[in-house]
């Protein structure tokens, strides 16, 4: 039983620990749910060089980087201490964060100004990698061993409210940025988009301040009294066999599967919402919001379960329901935003045309908005944009966005969907920080459990959006095909996992 | 349940050479068939990204094989024993 000491200081343990992964979290999405806004301000379609650094910028901090910070800052932590190293990290996630919001844009400072971005990206993408191993290692090392799922859970729902704190911030700052919504959203294109990055620095220098005040992880503390902290915990962890075989395990028999659950849920769902369902910015935001608000507290519910019945087959739950679920799933969404098989509504149909002449051109920009209301309750935006009084001289450009509002009943049955796919994230991701805090030695622990996760959750995770993406233009004809990736993945991963992982939860992990 | 444990093992070294290999010919494909910048960078990422991850499945099949993971450690002792 724990003392009321025991548990006031586990719990500011926790939370020292929880804000500062959150905020981390938080920092690092903002990029990703601002990049098309930041690829217009630094990185031009028109310049190759400047679309290649975009392309780094996107791959090489979100995958590849982050094992790599793995490895630097888990060493770092397993010789050092876990609580100055957590502490770096988020110094150089927060100041690098502030530091985009500062840069000026491609036509003030041309090709430093992308070079900046991909340089603070990169380090953004490292502290990421040393910051989650760090953080769940600290807040396991404090905890109880009865209750280390349901303490260590609390971080594994920071990933998700970081994305949550994101896209809250952003959808605030674009719609409060003028009284009118056409207005704010273009100041919020033109510099409003700095804001949340700016904001980073408030959350961080509170997190810091918290973290001042916390102690070392009593676990490592006795081994380094003992003096028995690894030398080289990069070698003992990768090139002990018996050390390898249990990464390899965590990877192919856990991670990888929860990694690209993770993804598909809360960032391929949002991406399809938005690119193949066409629903509008605002609400395949707002959607995503709600989902994640009811989800989250699953994750405690599913972390402190894998207490009581153990971790393995509670994670397995997650990725074959996953299996299973996704093509119906998403067949669904398709379904509830669809127009095809339904009639216009004559009298509410709204048709506008603008024409706007550019200042030395021989023609004009047509703008037609038009507006239909389909009798499924369905509204729908159609603005389509063409040259006019064109004098042979120029090619006509025609462009056509599309966007959909679901009217209420269609809007909660897609936060439904949502929510069954942030629910297999939190049995797949809640337990998982228990799990990979038990599985290695207190003195490799921080750089063994990290390589495994970002590799699972930087590699295969973060390539689910670009994968799927890049399936769907490649094989047009099906509009889920990108969902074999996470499913297939997936799969392989619950029979390893099934096969080779135990379920048995080893209670002490101060060896 | 170790004899299958075993066998499976050999069927991951054949899945991990077979998906490396369809993905070195997709890549192969798109960018002959795209030879641009993004393709080719988007591309090379997968392959170079894929290998050392291939490797590791590779040496994971391999242990499998081998009757490493018969039992596993239920103490750090026993991982470096």
């Amino acid at each position: 039983m724990e003392s009321p000491a025991e548990k006031k200081q586990i719990r500011k343990v926790i939370f020292a620990s929880s804000v500062g992964t959150l905020i981390e979290w938080y920092d690092f999405y903002i990029f990703g749910s601002l990049a098309p806004i930041i690829a217009s301000q630094f990185f031009p379609k028109t310049n190759p060089t400047a679309a290649l650094l975009s392309t780094l910028a996107t791959f090489a901090a979100g995958f590849i980087v982050r094992p790599f910070g793995a490895l630097v800052f888990g060493r770092l932590g397993d010789k050092v201490g876990r609580k100055y190293t957590f502490l770096l990290t988020l110094i150089l996630m927060g100041g690098s964060t502030f530091a985009i919001g500062l840069i000026p844009g491609y036509e003030k400072i041309g090709f430093v100004a992308p070079l900046l971005v991909l340089l603070l990206r990169l380090i953004q993408g490292l502290a990421l990698g040393g910051e989650y191993g760090g953080a769940a290692t600290y807040v396991a090392e404090h905890s109880p061993d009865s209750k280390r799922g349901f303490y260590t859970s609390w971080i594994q729902t920071t990933a998700t409210l970081g994305l949550l704190l994101s896209l809250g911030i952003i959808l605030i700052t674009r719609q409060s940025m003028a009284p009118n919504s056409v207005d704010s959203i273009r100041i919020f294109e033109d510099w409003g988009w700095r804001i949340p990055f700016w904001f980073s620095v408030v959350l961080v220098g509170m997190s810091i301040y918290i973290r001042l005040k916390m102690h070392e992880s009593p676990v490592f503390s006795k081994l380094k009294a003992e003096g028995k902290t690894s030398i080289n915990p990069i070698k003992e962890s990768l090139m002990h066999r018996g050390n390898l075989k249990m990464v390899l395990l965590a990877l192919f028999g856990a991670t990888m599967g929860q990694g690209v659950v993770w993804y598909t849920g809360q960032f391929y769902a949002q991406t399809f919402l938005e690119n193949v369902c066409k629903v509008d910015f605002s609400q395949t935001r707002t959607i995503m919001i709600w989902a994640i608000i009811f989800a989250t507290p699953l994750f405690i519910f599913f972390g402190n379960l894998s207490d009581k019945v153990g971790r393995k087959w509670i994670i397995m739950s997650g990725l074959l329901l996953a299996v299973v679920l996704y093509r119906p799933i998403y067949h669904q969404m398709i379904n509830l935003t669809s127009t095809t098989e339904t009639l216009v509504d004559p009298s509410l149909t709204k048709i506008e045309r603008v024409i706007t002449p550019v200042s030395g051109k021989g023609y004009g920009l047509q703008t037609t908005s038009t507006l239909q209301t389909f009798t499924n309750g369905i509204i729908e935006k159609k603005v389509h944009m063409d040259t006019l009084l064109n004098d042979g001289s120029e090619k006509p450009q025609v462009t056509e966005k599309v966007s959909k509002q679901l009217p209420t009943d269609r809007y909660w049955m897609m936060i439904g969907l949502i929510f069954i796919q942030i629910l297999f994230v939190t049995m797949s991701y809640g337990p998982i920080a228990a799990f990979l805090v038990e599985i290695f030695p207190t003195k490799i622990r921080y750089t063994s459990m990290s390589l495994p996760y970002h590799l699972g959750n930087g590699v295969f995770g973060g390539l689910t959006p670009f994968i799927a993406v890049l399936l769907g233009t490649m094989y047009t004809g099906d509009l889920l095909v990108g969902l074999w990736y996470p499913i297939i993945v997936a799969c392989l991963c619950l029979v390893i996992g099934s096969i080779y992982l135990s379920n048995v939860v080893d209670k002490n992990i101060n060896d | 349940m170790n004899s299958f444990k075993r066998f499976m093992g050999l069927i991951w070294m054949v899945v991990g050479v077979v998906v490396y290999i369809i993905l070195l010919k997709t890549a192969i494909a798109q960018v002959s068939v795209k030879p641009m910048v993004d393709t080719i960078i988007q591309w090379s990422i997968f392959v170079i990204i894929f290998l050392p991850i291939t490797i590791g499945f590779l040496i994971f099949g391999w242990l499998a094989f081998k009757g490493a993971y018969d039992k596993l450690p239920i103490s750090s002792e026993e991982i470096e024993g």
